[in-house]
This record gives structure tokens, sequence and C-alpha cells, in this order.
């Protein structure tokens, strides 16, 4: 028997018309489209963009802090001004350009409609609409460098009274107000396109498509966009509040005589701490937001190249909710050393704590999903075990810094920022690559041909050089942490002190100076390997070799056949989805049927099997 | 140039300047006295972050590399015990975690601890000693002058202010409390000495207390852990910790040097 979902390479669909044919064609050309799969891609596309300008910059950052003499070309040395704004528009860059942007908005547009079985998102118009002021939102952050006073120098954070008072620096001026527009219109982008989700979710799901057998990939976007309104509407809230300190003559967040830079503010009776509370509350969960969709997508790959089911699949869609809800419950513990009365710092640390454990649950889960399978190691796969790896590393750090007395020794220092680095920005990075080799027959697809391949030896090679480089940069800084390096210092050797030349603090810098050349060599390995992907890209683009409509034996949705090619049939051509179980079964005992996909209606003698996953413990 | 310090600074530097280090995983010496009980913590916590991890990886390398099995049953046991496990132990920790906070900062310092205000501002850290009175004199943002002498804006006509005494150097005495109040000008600083095992940010508008007890004679860096502008990354300060007579004579000399 040759079950129908294993179908040969799809296609070329006949088109009814030439001009549509003409019009399928160019369809990349389209630049104001209102379809998901379009508007996914531009994210995508945004977010590239965004990723090679932050590695550009993080990589400036490296070498100066190792070679604080290096004139950059066409700018000169790198004052300690040009270093803040680097490591502003880093951060700002990386966190919501790319690890915002490219999980939620860009394969979320992408993959999560077919994933459930929609046609669509529920309003295609607001979806082009948040991609457009996600763009405007990256211009104007791009363009702050350009104005008088370059770019803000606050950092990601944007701590008042340095952002709310133009005299306390470069930057802080027009620099700060086009950061705050910028961060802004990001925000009401964000907003609006997790509306658009979760209507999606909540409403276009096919037939039979019920909560429990919901993809974990479409639990993590549920729950990242649950956490995107109810945080970044706070965030929108919170910046609104900062440019009425800055022109509006309030002091939400300046306390009363504060006196910046001889510039004194009587007025009102603000705190800063305020601003502090606004912005975790914030930014704790954008954490989550970032990684959430990487941690649901894990799963599922790494059942589907185990040919198993995920492990405890019930706990798994809990623990992902439970994660969103604690995730808006620990904010304070970015403040233990902020100013906050020690009792509060308690009760955040119980908080984090607790959210150890439904992140351990899914280790667990995937340790158990994996354990003893034979996978088979397609370069996805790979990623899907580095996103385990790095999430393990860069998670058993958290709880350390969750406990004031050990945060008060580690906070603002390169332990901290060797622990985000590897959980979010590296997982989450991991989570994106996995994304990228899985779903790229998907993305390639046209009405020309089917979707394309990357090439395996080269994703190979990627993988083990971004996964070594990766550690390579980040378990160092750990140690910088340890011996006290602070964050945001533009240099660390001949650093003035009121001693002389070799002060105190001098002499504790400079210990971490041979580690830290370590680390920018690294940095720099870290993001040659990059240069693997970006050809690997091009190439397949190109040249990659042709899928079959299901080229992974997936079990959702987004594999079915008539999902294929890219773009798919108009919407009135599109079969109606139905959906018989829940995903990820898949059977190693019976050579003829080795996986069900969840569209797929079961032969009667098979249909025992159906929904066994996890209902009752043994 | 890059190659010439490819081979001159990598490996072999970074293992001498371990070497050279005072104390495993690179932490700087502790020169306080709750510092000994935080570092304990501390090294227990990154032992078991590594045991951990080591485990995980184990399990996970295992279960790929040995041979195939049918899929794993939902047995209760690998699901829950280790859970419990790890929760267990993560409480243990918080409590023990719990404690050494609460010690340091849920009371104030002693009456009889030294009382010294830190005022961060852009971007320099200055330190005022009450003078004989044991009282602060007030401050007020429009009186102040760094170029006069006056970068604190201490209010001439309050009684208490003509003993106060600034410094741009920590000076304390060892093995006694001291009771610092921290203050910011301007923007929010980080008051930071590594070798105190101390942080705390000083927040404009606010004033927070800080005590803790020195106990080794030395000189330690004060360092901003605050992002706060430009010259954020030389905004340092040198506290010099003397035995008491030491003290005393260095006090003496300075308010005999205030107006
Ligand atoms: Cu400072
Ligand atoms: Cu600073």
């Amino acid at each position: 028997m040759t079950p129908p979902f294993n179908t040969p390479p799809a296609q070329p669909q006949p088109a009814n018309t030439a001009g549509k044919k003409r019009r399928a064609a160019l369809f990349p050309l389209r630049l104001f489209s209102i379809d998901h799969r379009i508007i996914g891609i531009q994210y995508l596309v945004l977010a590239l963009i965004s990723v090679v300008i932050g590695t550009v910059l993080s990589l400036l950052m490296r070498i100066h802090l190792v070679w604080p003499d290096w004139h950059l070309p066409l700018h000169g040395p790198i004052l300690p001004e040009d270093y803040l704004a680097l490591v502003t528009i880093h951060g700002t860059i990386m966190l919501f350009f790319v690890l915002t942007t490219a999980p939620q908005a860009g394969f979320g547009n992408l993959i999560l409609p077919a994933q459930i079985g929609a046609r669509s998102m529920a309003f295609p118009t607001l979806n082009a609409t948040s991609f457009w002021l996600t763009a405007a939102a990256l211009l104007i952050l791009l363009s702050s460098t350009f104005v008088p006073g370059g770019a803000a120098i606050s950092g990601w954070t944007a701590y008042p009274p340095l952002s709310a008072v133009a005299s306390s620096g470069p930057g802080q001026a027009l620099g700060m107000d086009l950061w705050l527009t910028s961060i802004a219109l990001f925000a009401i982008a964000s907003t609006v396109s997790s509306i658009n989700t979760l209507t999606t979710i909540i409403r276009n799901r096919c037939n039979g498509m019920t909560w429990e057998r919901l993809p974990l990939t479409v639990w993590g976007w549920f729950t990242a966009a649950l956490l995107s309104i109810i945080a970044f509407s706070v965030l929108l809230a919170a910046i609104l509040l900062l440019l009425c300190d800055r022109h509006a003559g309030t002091s939400f967040f300046l306390p009363t005589g504060d006196l910046v830079n001889g510039v004194l503010h009587q007025g009102g009776n603000g705190s800063p701490l305020l601003w502090l509370h606004l912005f975790w509350f914030f930014g704790h969960p954008e954490v989550y937001i970032a990684i959430l969709p990487g941690m649901g997508l894990t799963s599922m790959l790494l059942a589907n190249f185990s040919h198993r089911r995920v492990f405890a699949y019930r706990t798994m869609i809990l623990t992902t909710l439970l994660i969103g809800l604690l995730g808006i419950l620990l904010w304070g513990h970015h403040m233990f050393v902020a100013g906050l009365n020690p009792f509060a710092s308690s009760a955040f640390s119980i908080s984090t704590m607790a959210i150890a454990l439904p992140a351990a649950a899914k280790v667990l889960s995937w340790l158990a999903t994996t354990w003893r399978s034979k996978p088979s190691y397609k370069t996805p796969m790979l990623f899907a075990l580095g996103f385990v790896s790095l999430f393990l590393t860069g998670g058993l750090t958290g709880p350390i810094l969750a406990q004031p007395i050990l945060d008060e020794y580690l906070h603002n220092t390169f332990f901290v920022v060797a622990h985000f680095h590897l959980i979010m920005a590296m997982a989450g990075i991991f989570g994106l690559y996995a994304a990228t080799y899985y779903w790229f027959p998907l993305l390639t697809a046209t009405s020309q041909h089917p979707g394309r391949l990357f090439s395996e030896p080269l994703g190979n090679l990627h993988f083990w050089c971004t996964l070594v480089g990766a550690y390579a940069v980040f378990l160092p800084m750990h140690l910088t942490g340890l011996a006290g390096e602070p964050r945001h210092y533009a240099q660390l050797t001949g650093i003035p002190g009121p001693g002389g030349s070799l002060s105190p603090a001098g002499a504790l810098l400079s210990n971490t100076l041979p580690l830290n050349r370590f680390i920018t060599y690294a940095a720099i390995f870290l993001a040659t390997a990059q240069l693997v992907f970006l050809f690997n890209l091009v190439r397949s683009l190109r040249k990659g070799d042709f899928a079959s409509s299901n080229p992974w034996q997936a079990t959702t949705l987004e594999w079915h056949p008539s999902m294929n090619p890219f773009p798919p049939p108009s919407a009135s051509d599109t079969p109606e989805m139905s959906v018989h179980r829940a995903p990820c079964h898949y059977q190693s005992n019976r050579s003829e049927v080795s996986f069900l996909p969840q569209w797929e209606p079961v032969p009667l003698a098979l249909d025992e099997i159906e929904d066994a996953t996890d209902t009752k413990p043994e | 140039m890059i190659s010439s310090h490819l081979t001159s600074a990598c490996l072999p530097g970074l293992l001498l300047d371990r070497a050279a280090s005072r104390s495993p995983w690179l932490l700087p010496r502790d020169a306080s006295v709750h510092g000994l009980a935080l570092d304990d913590h501390l090294l227990i916590n990154l032992w078991i972050a590594l045991a951990l991890l080591a485990l995980a990886h184990l399990i996970l390398l295992i279960g790929l590399l040995t041979r195939r099995h049918s899929a794993p049953t939902r047995l209760w046991r690998i699901e829950y015990l280790p859970l419990a496990a790890l929760a267990l132990l993560f409480a243990v920790l918080t409590l023990k975690a719990e404690r050494l906070w609460a010690s340091s900062r849920y009371t104030g310092a002693s009456p009889t601890a030294l009382q010294v205000e830190v005022t961060g501002v852009q971007f320099a850290w200055y330190f005022r000693y009450p003078g004989p009175d044991a009282t602060f004199g007030l401050t007020q943002p429009k009186l102040v002058a760094p170029g006069e002498g006056n970068p604190l804006g201490l209010d001439p006509t309050d009684p208490h202010s003509t003993d106060d005494f600034i410094s741009s150097q920590l000076v304390l005495p060892a093995n006694r409390e001291v009771d610092l109040r921290l203050r910011a000008q301007d923007v929010i600083h980080g008051f930071s000495i590594p070798e105190m095992r101390l942080k705390q940010n000083a927040v404009p508008g606010q004033t927070i207390h800080l005590h803790f007890t020195p106990t080794t004679p030395g000189t330690y860096a004060i360092l901003c852990t605050q992002l706060c502008g430009l010259g954020h990354y030389r905004m340092n300060a040198t506290l010099l910790i003397l035995p008491r007579d030491q003290f005393a004579s260095w006090l003496a000399a300075k308010q005999k040097a205030a107006p």
C-alpha cells in the first residue's frame, strides 16, 4: 500500500489564465501584499537584514574592547559614546527586530495558518499594516545614527533620568526621541499582530483541530501572542509617559530637584523606579515572547526526527502556559539592587525560582523524547538538539541570578550577559535556524517549481561551527563576570582613576583582558561561520534539491500536499482540511505506515492507535 | 596586527592569568565580613549548575548514542520524580539565599556604625563624612557648584553642615560596621565594590542605606555598574581600608582641615 500522503514532488499547478500565471511568477515583487505568506517572508527578510547589522555592531564592540585604539574605517576611533550607541542599537535591533520579529511574526505568518488548517490570517490588512509599521520602526531606529548627537546611548532599557533629559549626554536629545518613536511604533505593530495571531488561532482552526491537537509550535505562538498584548501595551504606555516627561513638562520619572549637567528639574515628584517597573513588566515577558515559539518548534522537531511522540504532550501544553503566566510575575528580579524594598526582592526571587520548574519539565520531555530513539540527524534536528543544549546551559544560571544575595555580586556583570545571550540569543537563534532549515521547502516553493532543500553537508558544517562558536563566546563570559567585569564598559584598560594610572579599578578590570581577547577571537569565528549559512541560503534558493511535498515525514498540516506548492491556489480552491488526531503519531514496528499525519483519515485497523498518546499514565 | 595578537595573547595568557588569580573561578579576593558566606553559597550554586549541566548532557548523549528502543512509555517516575527533586533542591537554595539576604538587607546598620554618605554624579563618586556633630548638613540642588568647591550643594546656613567634609576617596576603618547613605544627583548610578561583595544602585530622589563591615586593610576598586552616560566606564573611586588607629588619625587630620 502506498500511503497517499507520501506524495512525489509536487507538480506545477496549471494556472487558469496567462495573466494570473505571470502575476504568480512575480509574487516577490508584489511588495504591498496582504497575503500572510508574503508578509511572513517580508518579516524574515527584515529580520535577516537586522541580524546582519546587529552582528556587525557586536563585532565592532568586541574588537573595540580588546583593541581600544583600533580605528573604524570611515569613522575613526570608537569613542565612549560610540561604544554605548553600538550597545544600544545592537540590543534594540537584536531583541526587537530579530528575536521578536522572526519567530513570532515571520514564521508565525508563514506557517501558523497552514498548521491549524486555516486559509489565512484573521485580519489580512491589519497584518500588512503591522509589517509596514515594523519596517518604519527599523528605519527610524537606524536613522537615529545620523542625527546630531548620534543614536541613544542609554542601552535598550533606557533608564531615566538618563533617557528623560536631553542634557544628560550625547544621543539623548533627538536620538532618544527617534529611539522612543521607533519602539513605540514597534509596540503598536506587535500588539496588532498578536491580536491577529490570537484571533486566527481561536477562530480559524479547521475541523477536528481541538486545543489538545494543536501542534506545540502553535501553543508557543499562542502564549507569546498573549504575552505580547499584555507586555507591549504596558511598554507603549511607559514610552508615552517618558515622551511627556521629555516634551510636555511632566515628571513621571523625574524626582524633585534632579540636577543633570547643570540643568535643574525643580518640578514634579516622580521616580525613575516607576520606569523600571513598567519597563521590566514588559522586558521580562519579552524574553519569553522570543523563546516560546522556539521551544514549541524544538519539541515538534525532536519528535519528528526521532519518529516518536512528544513525551507528555499535555504537560507540555500546560508548561507553555505556565511559563507565560509566571513570565509576567517575575519582572522584579531585574531590580534586586535597584532600590526596592528588600522584601520585594524576596518575593520576586521566589517567583523567579518557580519558573525553573516548568522550564525543567520541558527539558525532561525533550530528553525523554530523544531517549534511545536513534533519530535521523538532518540539519533541522541538529539545530533542535543545539537548542536543547544551549537552553540548558543558559537556563541553569537563571536560578543563580534569581537569588538576590548572589545577584548583588553578579548584577550587571558579564555573568548576566553570558546567561541571557546563551538562553535567549543563542537558543533563540538556534530555534530560528531550525525553523529555516525545516520549513525551507515551504518558503521556496512557487507555482513554477516545488520547494527546495538546503544542502545538508553545508548545513552540518554550519551547525557544528555555530555550536562551538556559541559556547566559545559565551562560556568564558561567565568567568569575566565572576571576575567582576561590568557591562557597558567602553574600555577595560587605561581607565583613569583618582589614584593615578594604576588605580584599583584599572587593575581589577585588566584582569579579564586575556579572556576577553579569547572571546573576541571566538566571536569573529562565530560570525564568520554564519557566512556558511548565507552562502548555503543563496545557493539553495537558486539550485537546491527539490523536495517532496513532505520531505521530513512530518505529521502537521503545513505539509499537506495541497499546502504545496507555494503560493497555494487561491482560498476557494483549497480543500477543506480535517484533522483526525494529535500531531507526532509515529509507528516504528509496522513497515507500511511509519507515520500518521494529522490530516490522514485512518484505515479501520489502524484506528486503534489514535490518541493513545498520553491519555492515561501507567 | 590581528595575527600577532592571535599568537601572543590567546590561550597561554588565559591560563597564566587564571593561575595568578587568588581564588577559584576568577572571583576576586573577598575583604568583607558577609562576603565569605556569599562566596560559599555562590560556589555551591555554580557546582550544582555545572553538575546538572553535565548530567543533562550525559543523558542526552547516551540517549542519542544507544540503539533504538520502542517509544518511551509515559511513566510518572520519569515525569514527576526529577521535577520533585529539582523543586526540593531549588527550595533549599532559595531558603539559604534568603537567610543571607535577610541578614544583610532586612535590618539596618547598628546605631554605632560609622556614617558616610555616598553621592553619585556623572561621572564621579563623592564621599561625605558628617564631622564631630555626627549629623549631615542639608544639601540643596540649586546650591551645587563643583567649581566653587561645593559639589553636593551643601547649605552653609545649616549649622550641621559646617563640620561636614567631602572626600574623593572612601576611607574606612577595618572591622567596624559602616552605614552608607547612597544618593545620586543626576541619573541612576550603580555603586559597586566587587571585593566587598557589594552592589546597590544610587537612585536620584532616593536615599538608600547599605551596611557592611570591611575586614582586610588595603585599597579596593569602587565602580559604577549602572549605565549612566558616556563616562560610565571611568566612573570609579578607591576604597581605602585602614587599621583603626591610622583611620583615627586620618579622620582627625581631615576634620582639622574642614572649615
Ligand atoms: Cu555612574
Ligand atoms: Cu555608570
